[in-house]
């Protein structure tokens, strides 16, 4: 169905190409996973499929790709359109229309489908993807799962043999993304439809796939069935990294074949994770959640956007040398509670005292001091040039805030350079003369980490930060965020990353709707709920495992004990 | 009358009226509207207007604008009457009844026909008044069409060769809203690195981060609706691709002659007509030969059937009885000062336009518009809130 044949393509002013000598043949019906590393080129990958790259993105592509027996040399991506549908990672930048049925039609109505037949194939997929109660809605009041199913829905409504996704599920709670890869195998399963997808949460989707396709760092590219390939790719999710780490063959790839070879391991492991690692479940953290001093209180927070109530009276202390995590589904009102609590949000009741003051009374430079919050997009931050001038940037607005207060105390204010150094701290070796536009997505959210923590602020808070994280990334996220809860300081997550909050966080609270529905030590509460459980308590239940870090370590314990 | 609505509304299923059949209604009362200052007959335009809107818009956001139109219509009518106090008008208005003295600015002699302050008088304050009206009855009309019709919808059935075109305007309509939204989000984010400032610094921290957004959000957009089979089209030869071109330009100019002409009462009526049909010709020419190369359907396209037909008719009365008919009565003379009288015939055909309330279905509403997410995903499963005893 697809076949790359030498495939090298180079973007213009780059010295490498992104992919090197790509031979792949992928035929019908599979479902195709597409991994690798950032910026390793997946998405190079998916837009040679229908011809954007090079027709839209520019570049330089030798050797040939044809889909269904066309070139994309001859065929634009329009003239592809009723063979590849391309679904983007933010459905709705792709929308065209303003209500479900119209971008649903919108596709076919550019290809001629005659009307009656558009009519019938509307009513066809809106049952398919299971969005019929949705028709007459405006795009954008649904959410995010919602948006994701009706962008494949109006791509699959033209009948394409191929489906191509970059990485669907990456802005969704994890029962919406469920759903919506539900949707995506039942297509491959019914109709036949062939699916190339990339992903970055592998956990959710590696089991389901029928091929894997690995684009190493040089660019070139490997394929094979998905237990080969995961035996020693860069990336793997935890199911995969505990089957290497037990020995376990064939690797397992689901929870349900890690749980039917799990028994030894389990036999083996020690009854309680041992203290020696630094993970949440331990007796120590467990120990240590509720006893740090509390940096900020919130009390009984409201906050309404017009008719809708986001959050409805939570209550919550973060204290010192904690790290808490907020989940939820998408709208449950994590992001307004964190912008409530930094000051800058609308709050309409409630109190928030950090140090004995209310950040929402003082001026953004003063309340900085006390609360840093790195925004959802981190980029909305940095407005400079280069790292080097947001770096420099970022020193003086930190020192705003800071001699504004020690004014009359003597002493050096904030040396230079503190920005910079915080960014060496969390994301070594960045370039000075990059632009923060070209920074990957992880060097990106350090440098926005670095500029919010240089007035030194005691309690932190961050909007779902793991977004775009392949796993090396969001582990190096997981340091970071121990290292500050190290340094006495409190950090709030709102995350939909379970596999990041059982890594990072000593507490979990979970909203719905508004209010919060539990509040306890990680272990206590993503055990107790199968949406929110880590693959490896998934695994190794009823033993508290939460990570991979932990059981390596329980299983040196048990070797020398 | 209004039992027979109320009858017809029972049987009659609601649906939205065709979009050019709103147009068509409301450009009718604006060609009316041109020929006549008559306060008392605009007004009457404008509740006409108002009664339609009340009785036949939606509930979409563009129909909840007939208030602002309403506000800038005011806000015009101000501006003009302010004008003409400070600045004085035409000498020909000027009359006896002198209302105020402004003080008088001297100025330079190459500023002759301007002057600032001086006398007021009652005649140029009524003149700039029905000026004004005019205007901003317009505006209603435009407006009203607007609140009427959804404007992506009227968009879509622009003819096929305009199709780009229709395209280009729908996307500039939908980037507006996000551009807002994200001028908010980058504000908001600023202030969380303590940049309240106003002024060129505020400008410069909030438009780098939203021009990106801008850009990269229409690249998508462009890319998707690439791949999507925008712009799909059957190959045009380049003698057609001229002559379509040729044509639209000619029934362009000709559409525009015609109507001046028509509109403006100067020159002979005959040849404004042969040039309004000989635009009107080429420009349909154009269109079927330009059609011909874009390859599109339309997805259930709005019918045109007897409520069409009949807010069509009734739109084009007042603009055909007062193009055609007697002038009298039309424009109340102000030097001297006369109280306008209504008169009878265009007052009729205005007032036939109304029939638009009870001749055009009403609108089809959602049945119901539920709030931001309803609670479709399942609820995660958690037995009771686990708290902390410290």
């Amino acid at each position: 169905m697809i076949e790359f044949e030498g495939v090298t393509v180079t973007y213009p002013g780059a010295s490498e190409p992104v992919l090197r000598h790509v031979d792949l043949s992928l035929p019908e019906g599979e479902l195709v996973l597409v991994v690798g590393r950032t910026g390793a080129g997946k998405s190079t990958l998916l837009g040679a499929v229908n011809g954007s790259v090079p027709h839209f993105t520019g570049g330089r592509l030798r050797g040939r790709v044809s889909v269904a027996g066309r070139d994309t040399r001859t065929h634009p991506p329009r003239e592809l359109a009723d063979v590849v549908g391309m679904v983007g990672q933010d459905p709705l930048a792709g929308f065209v229309t303003d209500f479900v049925e119209e971008e649903l039609a919108y596709g076919m109505e550019q290809l001629g489908v005659p009307a009656d037949v558009m009519r019938r194939r509307v009513e066809e997929t809106l049952d398919l993807l299971g969005i019929a109660d949705l028709r007459d809605r405006p795009l954008r009041t649904l959410s995010g799962g919602q948006q994701q199913r009706v962008a494949i829905g109006a791509v699959l409504a033209a009948h394409p043999a191929v489906l191509v996704l970059d990485e669907p599920t990456s802005a969704l709670d994890p029962t919406a993304a469920e759903e919506v890869l539900a949707n995506i195998t039942r297509l491959v399963h019914d109709l036949g439809t062939t699916v190339l997808l990339a992903e970055h949460r592998l956990e959710r989707v590696v089991q389901y796939a029928d091929r894997l396709v690995e684009v190493l760092p040089d660019g070139s590219v490997r394929d094979g069935s998905p237990v080969d390939l995961m035996a020693d790719a860069a990336v793997a999710p935890p199911v995969v990294s505990l089957g290497r780490l037990a020995g376990w063959t064939p690797l397992p790839l689901s929870v349900r074949d890690a749980r039917r070879m799990a028994e030894p391991l389990r036999r083996r492991l020690p009854e309680v994770p041992p203290d020696g690692s630094r993970s949440a479940a331990s007796r120590a953290d467990r120990a240590k959640v509720g006893q740090g001093i509390p940096l900020l209180s919130a009390q009984r927070i409201v906050v309404r956007h017009g008719a809708v109530v986001a959050v409805r009276g939570v209550t919550l202390d973060l204290r010192a040398g904690e790290v808490a995590a907020i989940m939820g589904r998408n709208g449950a009102g994590k992001s307004s509670l964190l912008w409530a609590m930094q000051g800058q949000g609308p709050r309409q009741g409630g109190i928030v005292r950090v140090a004995g003051q209310d950040p929402a009374r003082l001026a953004p430079s003063q309340a900085r001091r006390l609360v840093g919050l790195v925004p959802q997009d981190p980029s909305d931050l940095l407005y400079l040039e280069t790292v080097a001038a947001e770096c420099a940037q970022g020193d003086s607005d930190a020192l705003e805030a800071v001699t504004r207060r020690r004014r009359k105390a003597s002493g050096s204010p904030l040396p230079t350079g503190t920005t910079r150094r915080l960014l060496d701290r969390f994301a070594p070796g960045v370039p000075d003369e990059a632009h923060p536009h070209d920074l990957s997505e992880g060097q990106r959210l350090a440098l926005a980490l670095a500029v919010q923590l240089a007035p030194e602020p005691r309690v932190v808070l961050l909007d779902e930060p793991t977004r775009g994280l392949d796993y090396p990334a969001k582990a190096a996220l997981v340091e970071v965020v121990r290292s500050l809860a190290a340094d006495g300081r409190s950090v709030l997550v709102a995350t939909h990353d379970v596999e990041f909050a059982a890594a990072a966080a000593d507490r979990v609270v979970v909203l719905a709707a508004g209010e919060v529905v539990a509040d306890g030590p990680t272990a206590e509460v993503v055990t107790s709920s199968p949406a929110f459980a880590p693959q490896t308590a998934k695994i190794l239940a009823p033993l508290p495992y939460l990570t991979v870090d932990q059981v390596a370590c329980g299983l040196a314990v048990g070797a020398a004990s | 009358m209004a039992e027979v609505a109320g009858r017809m509304t029972g049987r009659r299923l609601p649906r939205t009226l065709h979009p050019i059949a709103w147009w068509i209604w409301a450009l009718g009362l604006a060609a009316a509207v041109t020929r006549t200052t008559n306060p008392l007959l605009l007004l009457l335009v404008v509740s006409v207007l108002g009664l339609v809107v009340v009785s036949r818009r939606g509930d979409a956001p563009w129909a909840r604008a007939w208030r602002y139109y309403l506000l800038l219509a005011l806000v015009v009518v101000a501006i003009r009457v302010v004008f003409r106090v400070v600045f004085g008008g035409d000498v020909t208005t000027v009359g006896e009844h002198t209302l105020l003295r402004l003080p008088h600015v001297p100025l330079p002699h190459w500023a002759a026909g301007v002057q600032i302050g001086g006398p007021v008088t009652a005649e140029e304050l009524l003149s700039a008044l029905y000026d004004g009206m005019l205007l901003a009855t317009l505006l209603c009309c435009v407006g009203a069409a607007n609140v009427l019709a959804n404007p992506k919808r009227a968009l879509r059935i622009l003819p096929r060769a305009l199709y780009e075109l229709g395209a280009a305007v729908v996307v500039a309509i939908s980037i507006a809203p996000q551009l807002v939204e994200s001028v908010q989000r980058a504000r908001r984010a600023q202030r969380l690195r303590g940049n309240d400032a106003t002024g060129f610094r505020a400008l410069r921290v909030v438009a780098v981060p939203v021009l990106e957004d801008a850009l990269d959000r229409s690249l998508m957009l462009a890319a998707a609706m690439d791949a999507r089979g925008y712009g799909r089209r059957a190959d045009a030869s380049p003698l057609a691709r001229r002559v379509t071109a040729s044509c639209l330009l000619c029934g362009a100019s000709g559409l525009c002659l015609g109507a001046y002409g028509l509109l403006a009462t100067a020159g002979p009526r005959w040849v404004e007509l042969i040039a309004f049909g000989v635009g009107t010709l080429a420009c349909a020419t154009g269109m079927v030969v330009g059609g011909r190369r874009v390859r599109r359907s339309t997805y259930r396209p709005d019918p045109w059937r007897w409520p069409e037909w009949g807010v069509t008719g009734c739109g084009l009365v007042p603009a055909a009885v007062l193009m055609f008919g007697s002038s009298a009565g039309l424009n109340p003379s102000t030097v001297p000062l006369v109280w306008p009288t209504l008169p009878l015939w265009p007052a009729l055909a205005i007032l036939a336009a109304a029939a638009a309330a009870v001749l055009a279905p009403p609108p089809a509403r959602p049945l119901a518009s539920p709030a931001v997410s309803p609670p479709v995903e399942q609820q995660p499963v958690v037995e009771s809130p686990v708290k902390v005893s410290p």
